[in-house]
């Protein structure tokens, strides 16, 4: 059973340079946690305050209810999985996976028998003897994984550790790696800046930005309700619109109106709306819809993408599911129209959704 | 795959580097060979030059006397190092940029230098043997023989221990630590199950470097071993001897030599070969917090380390500004007469290094830059025969290789005896394995693609050598000669075999100087090598940007 992570209003400053300032998350026992940001948004910084590499200058992290600031690294059990894997070069694969057995003075034929164990686990058994160099990218990344949970920890903790594999590979070890998580049931805090790959590795995610966490929630909520436009841009693809507000009723650049029936009580003024590409509707010029003009487009087999121009000069990407119509020849002038129920619709100065809670 | 013909101007040149190198390199080690089995009166096949060696006590001796001071200082050399570099690399020393020039600075004067040093310190009139003396009163008779060599050997030898490992200690990545510590390794497992087995083959490596250098050096055991004959000793007084002077009985002793450097290089390059880790760190390591009292004795050790490495550079700058009462007392009276003396007896020395010196880098840096390139780029039977060829230096001590090249170069047409050209040529031809050496790295980290996008860009072979190549390659290249030149004035044992007076060098007139007991003169000649080194240093550091240097 996988223990609870509280992460407790913490700070991280080098020097007078605040990194994390005030941050507060829960990690749920047995949960698959992401961290995802843009690179230098203190995921990786977070990760390593959890597991004892940087120091915590206030707040406090507790595992199951205990303060563990200032027990060092070693003492923590805790497993990590490193972006550049970190196998060590000099120890066959079994060697490095007994290690953390070794440095807790397990006899060596137990040592032996888990690594072993392990290894079938993560199905690199067969290259037990043999040394690091002598691995592929994907083999020594499943050596690391092996090496991290063969102490049993309370936590496993991994800092990119999919970025350098190639994408295929990629693919196959974020699924090798979902499914002996919930095989062992670790509480597991993943960190990365591969979106994809946290929406379908994660069972919750935090979406960070500049040191402070813009959101967190299921993958699937990620996506649908963007907290910000931060997260509606970052997380999938968003088009953002200027409209007004008045009465529950969206009014667009030419004149275009569509009720919307998911806003909170007593929204009204300038608002921003986020489009994905698949929640526009494309129609004939006679039609109502805000006025577009198709740039180009690309077949990509099972969608279709527009790239459009607004009236205004905004440029937008429009996604259709493919179908034996004819492709929307270059140059022509279209209307679009958005799918109320599924837009976000943001604050234009704050840009904070203004979305109901639960819709 | 079919082969991609090149221009045969690269055949070309690799066809001259190898008849250069047939000359230079393989004739006089062949005749040197011939010589050492060859009976004189009758040009007949003899082995009695070594049976002779072999059967007596006098000479084998040499040989136990010279493993036994080699293996001390190399194991003292490699400990210090190691530790010192570690320290330096996992903690935060104060002045750590200053200490480390300090180290390189120390390795870079000749042995014999720290020998004649110490004997002003510690020899039997020194200046701390009469302070120890006086203290306690005891009569302690000064350091020489055994003890001598050995601190000399690994005062010296040290640094370069420092310098690799602490090049390797750079390159491992700081996560192997972190992944060490998050499986529940404490510091002391994290040092020992980790850290050293990854730096132990640099090392050892580096070890056997020392032990290579300090087996083949005579300048050092003769001046401070006094009754403590090592093997190149013997083999100096028996080539340079006044009483005996059997060619062919050197030539014998020259081959032993070799064999033996032979045996230790490819040992260095089994082990090298057999646990080398290729690390190249994303994070380097990062100075961890230490406690005040530990911090204190690492700040006190490795200061105590480099000052001691330091002090006999320190006693000839001091030494060389001091009036001598007679030879080799000096009085506490300032004065510039050292100095005027050097500058009046033989004007030619301090040109003569700097044109040694330089002609012997432009040598090293075409051809080594030629060689590499086509060794690594135009692949061929001539190319690999000069890539191995260019590695037998490496093996060949200075001194025998000076031997060698008296005997090979003495008649026409090649009567090189006495001239410049032949100290140039010697300086050059030892320092061309290390040049190739660092130049084939360089060459490595150039994608071929490169050259091929020049070509394909319409440049000529030769022409995308030169202006795509040559340029890219330059910074590194640069930074290569400048350490050459820096190890190439401080060259002693070759120059030794082969100067004449107006071939006369700075390492040579202090060699000779402090054979004449002229110390005054001596520490002079060398305050003038040490400042060149030390600026040479700098501008190194300075053009690079760099704070560690590989020799």
């Amino acid at each position: 059973m996988g223990v609870a992570i509280h992460v407790d209003n913490v700070t991280k400053a080098y020097g007078k340079n605040i990194v994390i300032q005030g941050l507060s998350a829960e990690i749920k026992p047995g949960e698959f946690f992401t961290l995802l940001g843009p690179s230098g948004c203190g995921k990786t910084t977070l990760l390593r305050m959890i597991i004892g590499f940087n120091t915590i200058e206030a707040g406090e992290i507790r595992v199951n209810d205990k303060v563990i600031n200032t027990i060092p690294t070693n003492k923590r059990n805790m497993g990590m999985v490193f972006q550049n894997y970190a196998v060590f070069p000099h120890m066959s694969v079994r060697d490095n996976v007994a290690y953390g057995l070794k440095t807790r003075r397990i006899p060596k034929a137990e040592r032996y028998r888990k690594a072993d164990e392990i290894l079938k686990l993560v199905k690199i058994d067969q290259y037990a003897d043999r040394m690091p160099t002598q691995l592929s990218g994907g083999q020594q990344q499943r050596v690391a994984l092996a090496r991290a949970i063969v102490i049993e920890p309370e936590v496993l903790l991994m800092d990119e550790p999919l970025s350098n594999l190639d994408a295929k590979l990629r693919v196959e070890m974020r699924n090798v790696i979902k499914q002996i998580q919930h095989q062992i049931g670790i509480t597991t805090v993943y960190v990365t800046h591969d979106q994809e790959e946290a929406l379908a590795i994660s069972d919750r995610i935090a979406v960070m930005n500049d040191g402070v966490i813009q959101q967190i929630g299921t993958p699937k909520h990620i996506y649908q309700r963007p907290a910000n436009e931060f997260v509606s841009t970052f997380i999938g693809l968003s088009n953002l619109l200027d409209a007004e507000c008045s009465g529950n009723v969206l009014s667009f650049e030419g004149g275009y109106q569509a009720p919307v029936r998911t806003l909170r009580d007593n929204v009204a003024g300038k608002v921003h709306v986020a489009v994905r590409p698949e929640e526009f509707t494309i129609h004939p010029e006679s039609e109502a819809g805000i006025p577009a003009t198709v740039n180009s487009s690309v077949f990509l087999g099972m969608t279709q993408h527009y790239f459009m121009t607004l009236n205004g000069g905004k440029e937008i990407e429009v996604v259709e599911n493919s179908d034996l119509t004819d492709i929307i020849p270059d140059g022509s002038k279209v209307r679009l129209q958005i799918v109320p129920d599924k837009v976000n619709i943001f604050d234009a100065e704050k840009r904070t959704s203004l979305i109901r809670e639960g819709v | 795959m079919r082969k991609r013909r090149y221009s045969p101007i690269w055949t070309f040149l690799a066809l001259l580097i190898l008849a250069l190198f047939l000359i230079f390199v393989v004739y006089p080690l062949v005749l040197i060979l011939y010589k050492s089995v060859v009976n004189p009166a009758d040009n007949s096949f003899t082995l009695e030059n070594f049976t002779r060696f072999f059967t007596r006590k006098y000479y084998t001796n040499t040989l136990l006397n010279s493993f036994s001071v080699t293996v001390v200082s190399t194991l003292i050399s490699a400990t210090l190092g190691l530790v010192i570099a570690y320290i330096t690399r996992q903690y935060k020393i104060t002045g750590s940029k200053w200490l480390n020039i300090c180290i390189v600075v120390s390795y870079l004067s000749p042995p014999f230098i720290g020998a004649y040093a110490w004997i002003q310190l510690l020899g039997r009139n020194g200046l701390f043997t009469r302070i120890i003396n006086q203290l306690f009163g005891i009569h302690f008779g000064g350091i020489y023989g055994f003890a001598g060599i050995v601190l000399v050997f690994s005062l010296q030898s040290f640094p370069l221990v420092y310098m690799y490992v602490s090049g390797a200690l750079q390159n491992l990545d700081n996560s192997l630590n972190e992944a060490a510590e998050s499986l529940g390794a404490n510091n002391f497992q994290r040092v020992t199950g980790i850290i050293l087995p990854l730096v132990l083959p640099t090392v050892l490596a580096s070890s056997l470097l020392v032990f290579m250098r300090v087996f083949s050096d005579f300048g050092t055991p003769m001046l401070i071993g006094e009754g403590y004959r090592t093997f190149p000793v013997v083999l100096y007084n028996q080539f340079m001897g006044e009483v005996t002077n059997d060619s062919y009985f050197a030539a014998a002793l020259c081959v032993i030599i070799m064999a033996i450097t032979l045996v230790f290089f490819f040992l260095q390059r089994y082990i090298a070969s057999k646990h080398s880790y290729a690390m190249s760190a994303l994070k380097p390591m990062l100075p961890r917090p230490q406690r005040p009292l530990p911090k204190a004795l690492c700040h006190v050790f490795v200061y105590l380390v480099v000052l001691v490495a330091l002090l006999p550079q320190l006693t000839v700058i001091v030494t060389s500004f001091l009036k001598e009462s007679t030879p080799g007392i000096f009085t506490t009276e300032l004065s510039l007469i050292n100095y005027e003396t050097i500058f009046s007896k033989n004007p030619r020395i301090i040109p003569n290094t700097y044109l040694f010196g330089l002609a012997a880098i432009a040598l090293v840096v075409v051809l080594g830059v030629l060689i590499s390139y086509l060794a690594v780029r135009r692949k061929s039977v001539i190319t690999s025969t000069v890539d191995t060829l260019t590695m037998l230096p490496y093996i060949i001590p200075g001194s025998v290789l000076g031997i060698c090249f008296l005997y090979a170069f003495a008649q026409p047409p090649l009567a090189l005896t006495g001239t410049a050209m032949i100290i140039i040529i010697s300086l050059t031809v030892r320092r061309m394995p290390y040049t190739i050496r660092s130049s084939t790295a360089i060459i490595s980290q150039i994608s071929p693609s490169i050259e091929e996008a020049a070509v394909s860009l319409g440049a000529s072979e030769v022409r995308s050598f030169g202006e795509i190549m040559l340029p890219m390659m330059m910074p590194g290249v640069i930074s290569g000669a400048i350490m050459s030149w820096v190890t190439v004035i401080s060259e002693l044992s070759s120059s030794i075999m082969l100067y004449r007076a107006s071939t006369q060098t700075l390492t040579v007139a202090v060699y000779t100087e402090v054979i004449r007991d002229c110390f005054g003169n001596a520490a002079a000649y060398s305050t003038v090598l040490t400042v060149t080194s030390v600026l040479s240093l700098l501008l190194f550091f300075k053009l690079t940007g760099r704070r560690d240097i590989s020799v």
